[in-house]
């Protein structure tokens, strides 16, 4: 049964497992739940879905799948045969009963709002279970409720239009969840729980913090004979350095960056973190500020620094061929630079294996051939959750960056 | 629901949307854990109270902090107490099993009854936790190594377990369990919540207000945004204040009870401005 809904899942991304497939098929079969669209749409979603990162591919692959088919009807169809066949006509009005009439449909709307009263409306409807005619509160024909037909209240809603309840295809079909998606946006909370998995938590140092619990577990095991046991204190030892282009180019993704940056000094997890700035690339200078005043030789990246730090550089990495290529190609008139900028970025990588290259732009855009000369050196990435969790994952393991390195030096 | 009458429907101070009803009835009739994530302020832990007060049965609550270990959960084995009882010799320490105190899971197994068990913010922990818990919410069962006993679940309690997205939880837990995201309420649904919470207020001061809340909440690059707590403190201080109605429309007083941190409010006063006095080009 809707296997083909399972092979659409998945093709929109949504991470659906056998096992999640086969309780939601199982509790299908056992009929727990009314067979409806509407049912479907959230049951399914429970059962398949466990991130709302998903619930935007779930909504995109339901439409294509479901999307098709017309959806119940039902609460129209239902109020609408409480209002067949009304019990008696409206009595012929007088006049000056027509005059009054007129002046309490102007009073309602005054002190009645429209918004109100449709909530009200959509209230009464869902409470309701069956025809009533007469009375004042329910959906009905006669009566002086404010809602049905052929009664008598004045200004109330007349119904033979439009259902109450949302269906589950207008629900999908409206894509709210679009802005939890993993791939869209990146806020500092997000981008902390992102970074937070860049952590190596090592044992330590001398052993000299008294575990307590080991030490009475193990002296009340030993029937009294107090036995001390020490560990190591464990605590994350990732140092992280990040690098940040404030080049022209990247002035419409300052925020974007700002968030990463300050997530970044945030964490308070690092060992330690330091960042410095440069325009466009990397020559033989870097600097401390955004504004590129205060000068920190590269060099000193190297001497200060030792391979275990890790390094993640921020930038679009699309500019002029000379800029990346020749000497004295930078981009400022009065900066002249002996090395081209690409020796300079094959130094800080081979200086540190654990270094990635994270870009704001789109991963369509990176046809340029300096981004793809840059993407060759480091392992570049979208600066989006998604990107950034694959470079934490990247920067956290070995092999695979040494793995990349030796590719591109043979 | 094949059960209509029985299912969970929300109770008198809880305001459930359709959707998570159901689901929450699904789960109850799986036997599955249903994992619950959303904003702060959107009533995760709530609908547990909830859960437990609509269909009358008793609630466990355990808190996860970020040293609570899954162990904790099913029972501790207390050394301790039996050491210092051993060097009395008042007592005799040969019976293991009274020095065995079940955890919350564990008490929730040994039940009488069917429970409802809150495992709150399950992501404080550490990323392991979640993990060392496939098998006994799967199976609802765990080994006690000192007694060599099994403790197997009389009834499986209804389990429902909170996250804030600190972290995230493992592929292979959330397999095992329904997952539901509560959205942040609707204009709608928050007036509903606001007249269970405060029946007397009137409706005009709600409607301002709701419109000043969700119109801050729209503001680009707030720290925090408020929720629903703080709503509902503003419109507490806002009724107890005794604020003219037409004040609430040109400022915002109290606007501490919704903006927690200088940053924010800074970033509001700037907005608001910036937007030509409070606002009024926004509407909803």
């Amino acid at each position: 049964m809707f296997i083909d809904f399972f092979y659409t899942l998945r093709k929109k991304g949504v991470p659906v497992s056998i096992t999640e497939w086969m309780s939601f098929m199982e509790a299908l079969y056992n009929g727990y739940f009314q067979s409806s669209l509407n049912h479907l749409y959230y049951l399914g979603r429970a059962f398949l879905v466990k991130s709302e990162a998903y619930y935007d591919a779930f909504d995109l692959a339901f439409q294509e799948y479901f999307g098709g088919i017309k959806t119940e009807k039902l609460e129209l169809d239902k109020v609408m045969e409480w209002l067949e066949n009304p019990l008696h006509r409206l009595p012929k009005l007088s006049p000056e009963e027509m005059a009054e009439l007129q002046r309490q449909i102007q009073e309602f709307r005054n002190t009645h709002d429209m918004e109100e009263l449709m909530r009200q409306f959509r209230e009464r409807l869902k409470e309701q279970k069956e025809r009533h005619d007469g009375g004042g509160k329910w959906i009905g024909t006669g009566g002086t409720s404010p809602f049905g037909a052929y009664g008598f209240h004045p200004g109330g809603i007349r119904v033979g239009g439009e259902s109450g309840m949302q269906s589950a295809a207008k629900v999908a079909s409206e894509r709210r969840f679009r802005n939890y998606r993993n791939d869209i946006i990146l806020d500092v909370r997000q981008t902390k729980m992102a970074l937070k998995k860049l952590r190596e938590l090592k044992r330590e140092g001398l052993e000299e913090e008294l575990d307590i619990d080991e030490t009475i577990d193990k002296t009340a095991k030993e029937g009294g004979e107090i036995e001390l046991v020490f560990n190591k204190s464990r605590e994350n030892s990732v140092r992280l350095i990040l690098l940040m282009d404030t080049g022209g180019s990247m002035l419409p993704y300052t925020e974007l960056c700002e968030r990463l940056f300050s997530a970044a000094s945030q964490m308070e997890h690092f060992k330690e973190f330091r960042y410095y700035f440069f325009h466009n690339t990397i020559y033989q200078d870097i600097y401390e500020d955004i504004a590129n005043y205060k000068r920190v030789p590269t060099e000193k990246l190297f001497s200060n620094f030792h391979k275990g730090y890790k390094v993640v550089i921020v930038g679009d990495a699309s500019m002029a061929y000379s800029e990346l290529f020749d000497v004295n190609g930078c981009i400022d008139y009065f900066y002249t630079n002996d090395k081209p900028s690409i020796e300079w970025l094959l130094r800080i990588k081979d200086h540190f294996p654990h270094s990635v290259w994270l870009n704001p732009t789109h991963m369509n855009f990176w046809g340029h051939y300096t981004v793809d000369t840059i993407g060759k050196i480091f392992p570049m990435y979208e600066l989006t959750i998604d990107g950034l969790k694959d470079a934490v994952k990247t920067l956290s393991s070995r092999t695979k960056s040494i793995r990349q390195l030796s590719a591109i030096s043979a | 629901m094949a059960n209509e009458t029985q299912g969970y429907r929300g109770s008198d101070d809880y305001i459930a949307s359709k959707p998570l009803m159901e689901i929450v009835n699904v789960s109850v009739v799986l036997g599955k854990p249903l994992v619950v994530k959303g904003e702060p302020g959107t009533g995760k832990t709530l609908l547990a109270h909830s859960i437990s007060r609509a269909l009358n049965k008793k609630l466990l609550v355990w808190n996860i902090k970020s040293t609570t270990k899954a162990k904790d959960g099913l029972y501790v084995y207390d050394t301790v107490q039996r050491l210092n009882d051993a060097r009395f010799k008042d007592k005799d320490i040969s019976d293991i099993r009274q020095y065995i105190k079940l955890g919350r899971l564990g008490q929730a197994f040994k039940s009488e009854e069917q429970m409802v068990l809150l495992i709150d913010e399950v992501d404080k922990a550490d990323i392991e936790f979640p993990n060392d818990l496939l098998n006994e919410l799967d199976e609802m069962s765990f080994h006690i190594h000192e007694l060599d006993e099994e403790v197997v679940a009389k009834h499986r309690p209804i389990v429902i377990i909170t996250s804030n997205s600190e972290k995230e939880l493992p592929d292979a837990f959330l397999r095992r369990c329904l997952f539901y995201y509560i959205e942040f309420p609707d204009y709608e649904m928050m007036e509903r919540i606001i007249k269970v919470h405060y029946p007397d207020i009137e409706n005009k001061l709600i409607k301002e207000a709701l419109k000043k809340f969700y119109w801050i909440r729209e503001m680009d690059g707030l720290r925090k945004k408020p929720s629903t707590s703080e709503l509902l403190d503003w419109i507490k201080a806002l009724s107890l204040g005794g604020i003219q109605l037409e004040k609430i429309g040109s400022e915002i007083p109290f606007l501490g009870t919704l903006l927690k941190n200088e940053q924010d409010t800074d970033r509001f006063i700037k907005l608001s401005n910036a937007q030509g006095g409070f606002g009024f080009k926004r509407r909803y």
